[in-house]
């Protein structure tokens, strides 16, 4: 919201080192974030997602910003720019976190890796550029900040997907969820991590530009495996409740309103010490103005992004930042963000989102939309 | 014998007599993609030439339907809330959205012909 650039026009437009295989499976093509990235493939949408909750999607996100942090000092460098604990995270270890401002509103969601010698940070790809900026501003003088913009990145999500990259990858059944290290896949040096965006078991695989194409066409080979493209990463990740920069969280909505309070550690709650900590931190303690919910229509309408919401009365609440079609939970679904009053109002609270100009009734719902099945050995 | 034309937005209307049945062309639902969704007029809704009549919904947007020709709504099909589905299997046949009863004959004629029609979409390819 306000935070995307304005696309590139077509001719300057960069492709990801996978695009000729897009080209190939027939996707469709959608300017995304200054790419030229697949939103579906020939099957659509639905039963893109729905393999993935299935059996196995790979998806080609090297649209998104991969960032190097190096030096022995890079840890407690980073904290001073996130409320995550990075110091105490333990060699491969993988940790979901927040670049906040000094007014307590989010800058970007990451990834960070600690890969013993380096930090390894994965972040937006509308965000990449400022985020390497603000990065290098703020830390340049104690790491060395250092893009690695050009390599791809594969997900390979769903329930089948341990078995399919084991047999080209045999070291990822020894990945818990939520660590990462680096291994060979199908012969080419890859930093592999069992994490993703759907809410499934699955694996997200850093790879040189030059490699990415012949290993996605090996995964792709694998019978478990189909294309999925943006569209079904979006219904995915909404089902699993996951925050979509740019929608659900930008810099007007703090990692307390935005119900990302578990990402805060406690060691941090304690010290401080991160930009926008004082409000942060009035928040965790008074609790915030408004809060990220989830949000079920009841029927069939879909109440999309900037619907309003009501309370029952019809006196409004907030407003919807995601919402979709689950083909998963079989209906539509939607977050956001509604006044507190003090307290959020609980799952199952009756509501109504204002759709084409007509209240229809809806409930605050229980994120997420559909259980995560991540891999807990 | 029946006649079928098309809008510039992709709706068509099949013409039996004096009620026309419309919905959207299968080039229309090839570009929405899977089709989770139809709000549909109820009968007795009158529209004039153009106005919107109906919603589809795909995963990724929702877009508005509007009636090829003024006239009355004499029935919508109702096997779109259980299979909206059909919408893409089946666009032109029990995919359709409406019916209506043509008010005037001559706003059928600015529409397009099946074959114009045909010749407009492979221009937008």
């Amino acid at each position: 919201m306000g935070d995307q650039p304005p696309e590139p026009t077509p001719e300057t437009r960069r492709q990801s080192p996978v695009a000729a295989l897009h080209a190939e499976l027939g996707a469709k093509m959608v300017p995304f974030a200054g790419y030229d990235m697949p939103v579906q493939y020939a099957t659509g949408i639905v039963a893109e997602h729905l393999h993935a909750r299935s059996r196995a999607a790979l998806f080609d996100v090297s649209h998104m910003g991969q960032i190097a942090l190096r030096g022995a000092d890079a840890a407690s460098a980073l904290e001073t720019l996130v409320p995550g604990d990075i110091r105490d995270l333990a060699p491969g270890g993988l940790r979901y976190s927040l670049l906040t401002d000094e007014t307590g509103g989010i800058l970007d969601d990451l990834m960070v890796t600690n890969e013993d010698d380096h930090l390894f940070l994965v972040v937006n790809a509308a965000r990449k550029h400022d985020d390497l900026a603000h990065l290098a501003q703020a830390l340049g003088a104690q790491c060395a900040v250092e893009p690695m913009f050009s390599r791809a990145l594969l997900a390979l999500q769903g329930p089948e997907a341990a078995a399919v990259l084991s047999r080209h990858a045999p070291d990822c059944l020894g990945l818990g969820f939520m660590t990462g290290r680096s291994m060979l896949v199908a012969g080419f040096p890859c930093l592999v991590s069992r994490s993703g965006y759907t809410g499934e078991d699955g694996f997200e695989i850093s790879v040189s530009a030059e490699d990415a194409e012949t290993l996605a066409r090996r995964l792709l080979a694998e019978p478990e495996v189909a294309p999925a493209g943006l569209g079904a990463r979006d219904s995915l990740r909404l089902e699993a409740g996951l925050c979509l920069y740019g929608h659900d969280i930008d810099r007007t909505t703090t990692p307390v309103e935005a119900g990302l309070a578990w990402t805060i550690a406690k060691r941090r709650r304690a010290e401080g010490g991160f930009p926008g900590a004082d409000r942060i931190l009035a928040q965790l303690r008074d609790g915030p103005a408004r809060r990220r919910v989830g949000v079920r229509p009841e029927g069939r309408v879909i109440a999309r992004e900037g619907s309003e919401i009501l309370d029952s009365q019809g006196r409004p609440l907030g407003r919807v930042t995601s919402g979709t079609f689950g083909p998963t939970a079989d209906g539509p679904i939607a977050m956001g963000y509604v006044r507190t009053d003090g307290a959020a109002p609980a799952a199952g609270t009756e509501i109504q989102v204002l759709v084409r100009g007509k209240a229809r009734p809806a409930r605050v719902a229980a994120l997420p939309f559909v259980a995560h099945r991540y891999y807990r050995g | 014998m029946t006649v079928t034309k098309y809008t510039e937005d992709h709706e068509y209307i099949r013409v039996e007599g004096d009620v026309g049945v419309v919905g959207i062309s299968d080039y229309a639902q090839g570009q929405l993609g899977d089709v989770v969704f139809v709000e549909l007029p109820d009968p007795g809704a009158e529209y004039a030439q153009g106005d919107e009549a109906a919603v589809v919904e795909s995963v990724k947007a929702a877009s508005e339907v509007y009636a090829p020709v003024g006239g009355e709504v004499t029935e919508a099909n109702d096997a779109l809330a259980e299979s909206p589905g059909l919408v893409n299997s089946d666009p032109t046949g029990e995919g359709w959205f409406f019916k209506l009863r043509i008010a005037d004959p001559k706003d059928l004629d600015q529409l397009m012909s099946a074959e114009d029609y045909k010749d407009y979409v492979k221009d937008l390819d």
